[in-house]
């Protein structure tokens, strides 16, 4: 496993408060500013970097992430690229952990050993694959998690007490708890019901738990951040960088707007205990 | 029975593959839905009420069988092979895509979820969706590609006027595989009340195989009518894919027959040699999109491409994964067919047989037209024409330069 991700939690709990994981689509809008958003990231407060991996059909997600994914692609964003962007931001940064999060198939395609082996090199730390539940374990999970890279799952309300063990059992890294049932960018729907969740996969785990899907603020955050060892903020931080585009800013500002809102959420997490 | 060890009619396995393809490469929030769908239809099959249920409908709703027509003139005119049409075009709501629709209404009545989503592409799957949801009384909701919505205006009429409610599609290109995706993000977030009725036999297991068992009374019926006319099996079989219902539903129940060769017809678009095509078969490779892994269109990175075709019913990028199968056994051969040669079939079958085929059968029609003169007067071909062509006459004036607002 990779140390990273487990001193990362350490450091966190350590300090009595959730980590912050912060998803950015890499490529979004380009290239360059996806590279000087991720490189901001940490002094912004983030504990854990999820880097999305375009696709052209994300089926779990919303419309907004769907049009980061659109815009990184059309400005030429691939494979290679969101590797590239993991080695850049390992030159300065030998801490944070990184997890790609996407979809299987560029993976498939890339030619999943190579993949492996060029993830690990480029300082990756962690995947998760939206479309890879435990029964498909073989395709991906094993592998990595063979090499050393941690594979992380997705824990949903639909899955029960019954399933948890099994969705548990090749987890590595961090369970990410997806609060509700839907898409990316929904409206958070029950949140008191998020301490009785985290509580009944600790039963399970002894891996952190990250609870994300509809956390918007650094209220959502400090709140939900009483109960989860992590909270997964994505949405808007990628609204923020489709702002900046409509209001035709330069890389610094979209950079800027991501950030501050970063910095904002981090002092939410910090003041959730 | 041919029912051996070496059959090709046993998959798929427990996993949901057809050899590599197949499988259930889905989000965990659907996975537990997949899995409860999968028993739940195990059940079904071997409760012999539903069957009973399933056979009542499909003859006094639908109207099966169909017929199994010789047409006599288009063989004269070929003058090769004889010709049959297994006419599904004459089921209720004009297209096979009914024989499916009910079959799975009736399971979801069964697993007590009323609220039916579906996606649809040519408007067919929609109607027959829309269709069934009237004569159960539950809700439906249609996701449809705004491009499909315009180009196939008639159908989304009828689907509204059978109640459903219509929900254009302007994500990706708006096409069948956007409204796929927003059908899955749907069910992801309704899981509790709503069935996704999906309407090819595509996406994660058990649907590939449940849609081709609810399919197959087309090859079935095929089987026994064919026995009654000629006192033989065909030589040929010859069905349009797109995401490749109808076809598997002829298909399957003559594939541990080796005399029979089996051929299916692919979305050739405007040529191979472009993007504009759906010939995922021909010229895609291995991938993973709706749930299971089958031949995509796609680019170097794994980013799938958007299909084109005269066709919106053949308008998507992948293929069911039981195809794909059967294409890597070689079992059926899987050739392209251009929008141009389409819409020549649609012509000649409309004036030698008084038939207007729906543009996807059309397809196979130009494949007919191709193979028959070089076959001999005794031989055999059945056709699959799943559906009619009222929904593509604005298409086809289109195409042919006719201007029916004047």
């Amino acid at each position: 496993m990779t140390q990273r991700m487990d001193d990362a939690f350490a450091a966190t709990r350590a300090e009595n408060r959730p980590a912050l994981v912060t998803f950015v689509m890499a490529g979004d809008p380009n290239f360059d500013t996806a590279k000087e958003i991720v490189l901001g990231l940490p002094d912004a407060g983030a504990d854990v970097i999820e880097l999305g991996m375009p696709f052209s059909d994300p089926m779990a997600d919303g419309p907004a992430i769907q049009a980061a994914g659109q815009r990184a692609l059309k400005s030429g964003q691939d494979m290679k690229k969101t590797l590239e962007l993991v080695r850049l931001f390992r030159e300065k940064n030998s801490t944070t952990p990184i997890v790609l999060m996407g979809y299987y198939n560029p993976i498939y395609i890339y030619g999943v050993d190579q993949f492996l082996t060029d993830a690990l090199e480029a300082g990756v730390d962690g995947l998760i694959v939206v479309d890879l539940p435990p029964e498909e374990d073989d395709e991906l999970c094993i592998p990595a998690l063979k090499q050393g890279l941690n594979f992380i799952r997705l824990a949903t309300p639909t899955t029960d007490d019954k399933r948890l063990p099994q969705v548990l059992a090749n987890t590595s890294g961090f369970v990410y708890y997806v609060s509700m049932t839907g898409i990316t960018g929904s409206a958070l729907s029950n949140p008191v019901n998020i301490g009785a969740a985290v509580k009944r996969l600790s039963e399970h785990t002894d891996l952190p738990i990250c609870v994300g899907f509809g956390i918007k603020t650094a209220d959502d955050a400090k709140r939900i951040g009483a109960d989860a060892d992590g909270v997964v903020v994505g949405t808007v931080l990628v609204k923020a960088v489709e702002d900046g585009v409509t209001a035709n800013e330069s890389s610094a500002q979209i950079a800027d707007r991501v950030h501050t809102i970063v910095r904002d959420l981090a002092a939410g997490c910090r003041a959730s205990r | 029975m041919t029912s051996t060890a070496n059959s090709l009619r046993q998959g798929p396995d427990e996993t949901g593959r057809f050899g590599l393809f197949g499988g259930r490469f889905v989000a965990e929030t659907l996975m537990p839905l997949i899995l409860d769908l999968d028993e739940a239809y195990k059940a079904a099959k071997a409760d012999p009420s539903f069957q009973e249920e399933l056979d009542y409908l499909n003859k006094h709703y639908i109207g099966r069988p169909s017929p199994l027509y010789y047409a006599e003139r288009l063989t004269e005119h070929l003058g090769g092979a004889k010709i049959y049409f297994k006419r599904d075009e004459l089921n209720h709501t004009g297209s096979h895509k009914i024989n499916n629709c009910i079959g799975q209404i009736l399971l979801a009545k069964r697993m007590g979820k009323p609220r039916i989503i579906a996606e649809t592409g040519a408007g067919q799957h929609g109607v027959a969706t829309a269709t069934v949801c009237a004569r159960f009384g539950f809700p439906c909701v249609v996701y449809m590609g705004a491009k499909d919505v315009e180009r196939q205006a008639p159908n989304v009429f009828r689907m509204k006027l059978l109640g459903a409610e219509i929900i254009p599609v302007t994500a990706g290109q708006g096409t069948l595989k956007d409204s796929m995706n927003e059908a899955l993000r749907d069910w992801v977030t309704n899981v509790d009340d709503t069935y996704y009725l999906i309407g090819t036999a595509a996406g994660p297991h058990p649907f590939p195989q449940m849609v081709r068992d609810f399919q197959s009374v087309i090859g079935r019926e095929t089987k026994e009518q064919m026995m009654e006319a000629e006192g033989r099996l065909p030589d040929m079989l010859i069905a349009a894919v797109g995401g490749g219902s109808n076809a598997i539903g002829l298909f399957h129940p003559f594939l541990d027959d080796p005399e029979v060769k089996i051929v299916g017809v692919e979305a050739g678009g405007k040529g191979l040699d472009g993007d504009e095509h759906c010939a995922s078969l021909t010229a895609g490779k291995p991938g993973v999109l709706h749930g299971n892994r089958t031949y995509l269109l796609q680019n170097y990175d794994g980013q799938i491409d958007e299909g084109a075709s005269i066709s919106a019913g053949l308008d998507y990028p992948g293929i069911g994964p039981e195809h794909a199968y059967l294409r890597d056994t070689g079992r059926v051969e899987y050739v392209p067919i251009m929008d141009d040669e389409a819409l020549e079939a649609f012509q000649l079958l409309t004036r030698l047989e008084g038939i207007i085929p729906a543009l996807e059968p059309s397809h196979a029609l130009a494949e007919v037209v191709k193979r028959a003169p070089k076959m001999d007067k005794d031989q055999i071909i059945v056709m699959n024409l799943c559906g009619r062509g009222d929904k593509d006459v604005f298409t086809a004036a289109k195409h042919l330069g006719v201007d029916l607002q004047q």
